[in-house]
């Protein structure tokens, strides 16, 4: 059936300087399939990806669409071959409209000067209509959330009469609803004959729209699998090379007094009346689609927004947290989501990093205390297991796994009470979200309350001891038995 | 293997010291364009005249690193400068021109930083409109005309030396150390790197983003009202409209001085070998005698060298690594 082959990978390596990035990587992509490359990060994913769309180039090795060698020297060769990309940072002109980004770059001109609106009207009105979707062209982006820019972008490459779409992790910032509708998406473009080839995460994901599934390690491919015949463990256990006994380590502690309560919290229009307590030892769960405020009211607890009324109470104790400073001196503390925008300052060093939040305790009396310093993040750097080259390495040159290991250093310095965590294994792969889990284990089990927030289900149901479950700014139920957690209870206190 | 190591620290070594390097170099190549070029009161002159561009230099750095940047230094050079000089008509003492040219300018200061912080303008903005109000009042309160009177405590300053060491190197070395300690060993220090490098991390983790920016700028005018001080003596007078577009002159220094425009990294040192870098170039362009218009172009020639190294040696680096 060598007919049936789209696009082939035969034998391409890459070297960076001091890493080789790629090391003979072969996967066969069938016309009308859903490919899925897995692997962890740092794995050469999105390297690979990005030599079949242009953007590096091959040291050895060559690509072969439908057949012929292709040699694809950038974007716009892939795009003449039929292929396109949706990235996982979504790349658009937020300022500017739904038709003007569908045809930025390539209007459709009158004449030499003149653009022909009319013409693009038409064109975007035709492919909404042929794909299905309910947007007007004039909207601005802007005003269009991350799941419905993602639409455009796949309208984008169906307007390129695309052939192969590559998309590296679509949905890593959506909400589950959002994810059925991009799932049924690709399952219509599948069957209209596209083949695509997915980068995810999300074993769940993963499992229902794969066709098949190709591993990589270490910059080689380890097997291609079809996925009638292979399951979660296999895979998991594929992509980091040794087995893992149990996804979530989950450890029953011995939950202790009421550390955390909140009452009657309330800010107008973002969320209202929310009452829910931790317990020390106690890992707390909060699950709600993406935009049930869950995020912020978390944010205000920690004193990053306002709130209009309502009491918070630490150890039986009303405090107040107006803003950071007063949380942090109160025993807060908190891995917020989307670590390069608000957990890190990235051209700074580690040690920085780590010691942001105690910086009265290492310029006490108005000098450096370097040696405390040093001896102290070295030791929770030891308990945190972080890798780094040097106390010195600026931490954008760490990995997902070890800069968010750094965070949780930072809070472990500071000896916070309460963690809240929002979606703190984001953009981590599988071997380094265990050892956060066990951190996060670790934290409870030294009497400390946990939130946590997440939108991977399995991920709450693992390591939690009670779920609240939020929809447009309520607590809409809470699961008390960690023995009966299910997704089907959650998912309805979520929607109905 | 062991030499590849040797060979990567070697690189490693040369890329932390590049600029004491260049420097270097270049002191070489102007001594042998010219034989004046290394003899002692040639380079202890060059200094001197940089005096006021480090200080402000220093100022940028801060304010850089800190994620904004003062457009008006050279206007409240001026504006300070004549205010100063009116007081000290009244009261003729050294110190007192030195404390009323330091409050102006911190004032002048403050009233950016409200700008930025309270209101959130753009430092860029905020600042530009800082840099038409101080030159206005400075043209404004002459009606335009230079101001003379100064007398000899103050001409001192910029005009004389201790110990063969012009006054105003000594004063522009104190501050120099006192920035160094503040970057390196000072809360302050840490909290400006953070808040240019990520400002909401670093609100995240507890820091007074606006407390740092306006404290920076209090700094900055601190230095700024030193720099207008030395700068009324060494040119004898208070000049409305002196000291015109210092400010780019400082950010030049500074960015030379490895000061990354997106903020969160710089460093005192790297600072003021960027000025002496600047301040050698210009030195050695007028004693091969270059043309000073064309000597306008060699500035700009160079800021766009070190911004171009900066954004593309730098950044290939890490872009790299990452995959």
């Amino acid at each position: 059936m060598a007919d049936n082959i789209k696009m082939e990978v035969r034998h391409i390596s890459k070297s960076f300087p001091g890493v080789k990035a790629l090391d003979d990587v072969n996967f066969k992509l069938k016309k009308g399939t859903v490919h899925v490359l897995c692997g962890e990060n740092g794995a050469g994913k999105s390297t690979l990806m990005k030599i079949l769309y242009g953007i590096y180039h091959q040291d050895e090795g060559e690509i072969i669409v439908d057949g012929k060698v292709v040699k694809i020297a950038n974007p716009i060769d892939a795009r003449n071959q039929g292929i396109s990309m949706i990235f996982q940072e979504l790349s658009f002109v937020s300022d500017m409209t739904l038709e003007e980004n569908l045809f930025l770059g390539r209007w459709i001109k009158k004449n030499a000067c003149l653009i022909d609106w009319e013409k693009i009207r038409d064109e975007t009105k035709k492919l909404l209509e042929k794909e299905g979707l309910p947007y007007k062209p004039d909207t601005p982006l802007r005003s269009m959330s991350v799941s419905n820019i993602q639409m455009i972008e796949i309208l984008k490459a169906v307007s390129f009469n695309a052939e192969i779409l590559i998309m590296d992790e679509p949905t890593s910032s959506i909400s589950n609803k959002d994810v059925e509708s991009l799932i049924s998406k690709i399952e219509e473009l599948r069957s209209r004959g596209m083949s695509i080839i997915y980068i995810s995460h999300k074993m769940d994901e993963i499992f229902r729209i794969a066709d098949e599934i190709t591993i990589l390690r270490d910059g080689k491919t380890i097997t291609t699998l079809q996925k009638d015949e292979t399951n979660i463990d296999q895979v998991i256990e594929l992509m980091v090379g040794r087995k893992l006994e149990n996804q979530y380590p989950k450890e029953i502690m011995e939950i202790g007094e009421e550390i955390f309560k909140v009452e009657h919290l309330t800010k107008q229009g973002v969320f209202e009346d929310i009452n829910f307590n931790v317990k020390r030892g106690e890992i707390v769960g909060f699950a709600g689609l993406v935009g049930a405020g869950r995020t912020e009211t978390m944010n205000t607890l920690f004193g990053l927004d306002t709130y209009d009324s309502g009491d918070v109470y630490l150890n039986r104790k009303p405090i107040q947290v107006r803003n950071v400073r007063e949380a942090i001196a109160n025993g807060i503390a908190m891995v917020t989501e989307d670590r390069r925008r608000y957990g890190i300052i990235p051209v700074r060093s580690v040690m920085e990093n780590a010691s942001l939040a105690t910086l009265k305790k290492y310029f006490a009396g108005g000098r450096r205390h370097k040696h405390e310093e040093i001896k102290d993040i070295s030791e929770v750097f030891e308990k945190v297991r972080v890798k780094t080259p040097s106390l010195e390495t600026p931490i954008k040159s760490l990995s997902g796994g070890n800069q968010q290991k750094v965070i949780l250093a930072k809070w472990l310095l500071c000896n916070s009470e309460v963690m809240i965590m929002d979606e703190p294994t984001r953009g981590i792969d599988v071997g380094a979200k265990k050892e956060i889990y066990e951190l996060i284990g670790d934290f409870a089990k030294n009497g400390k309350g946990i939130i946590m927030i997440s939108s991977e289900l399995p991920e709450l149901m693992g390591m939690c001891d009670r779920i609240y479950v939020m929809k447009e700014g309520k607590i809409t139920g809470c699961l008390e038995n960690r023995e009966i957690f299910s997704q089907e209870q959650i998912m309805n206190y979520a929607v109905s | 293997m062991e030499e590849k190591k040797k060979s990567l620290d070697l690189s490693k070594l040369i890329s932390k010291y590049s600029l004491v390097i260049i420097l270097i170099v270049m002191m070489v190549v102007c001594s042998i364009a010219n034989s004046n070029f290394l003899s002692a009161p040639n380079l202890l002159n060059v200094v001197k005249q940089q005096s006021v561009f480090i200080l402000l230099a220093l100022g940028a750095m801060l304010l850089i690193s800190a994620g904004c940047l003062d457009l008006a230094a050279g206007s409240i050079v001026a504006l300070s400068g004549v205010v100063s000089l009116y007081a000290y008509q009244i009261f003729p003492n050294v110190f007192v021109a030195f404390i009323v040219a330091i409050l102006v300018a911190i004032a002048c200061n403050l009233v950016s930083a409200l700008m930025v912080t309270v209101f959130n303008t753009p430092p860029f903005i905020a600042t530009l409109a800082m840099q038409l109000i101080a030159r206005g009042l400075a043209l404004y309160i002459t009606g335009g005309q230079n101001l003379s009177g100064v007398g000899k405590d103050l001409a001192a300053v910029g005009q004389e030396s201790t110990l063969g060491v012009p006054n105003s190197i000594y004063i522009m070395l104190i501050l120099f150390l006192a920035v160094v300690y503040l970057t390196k060993y000072t809360i302050m220090g840490r909290s400006i790197y953070a808040v240019g490098g990520n400002e909401e991390a670093a609100n995240g983790s507890g820091i007074n983003v606006k407390a740092v920016k306006i404290k920076t700028y209090v700094i900055n005018g601190l230095l700024t009202g030193v720099a207008a001080t030395i700068y009324l003596s060494r040119v004898n007078g208070g000049m409305p409209n002196g000291a015109q577009s210092y400010e780019f002159d400082a950010m030049i220094a500074t960015i030379v001085g490895g000061t990354s425009f997106s903020g969160g990294v710089g460093s005192a040192s790297g600072t003021l070998i960027g000025a002496f870098i600047v301040g050698f170039l210009n030195n050695i362009m007028n004693l091969v005698g270059i043309d000073s218009y064309l000597q306008q172009v060699a500035r700009g020639v160079i800021i766009g060298g070190a911004v171009i190294w900066d954004i593309y040696f730098k950044n290939k680096k890490t872009y790299k690594k990452g995959k």
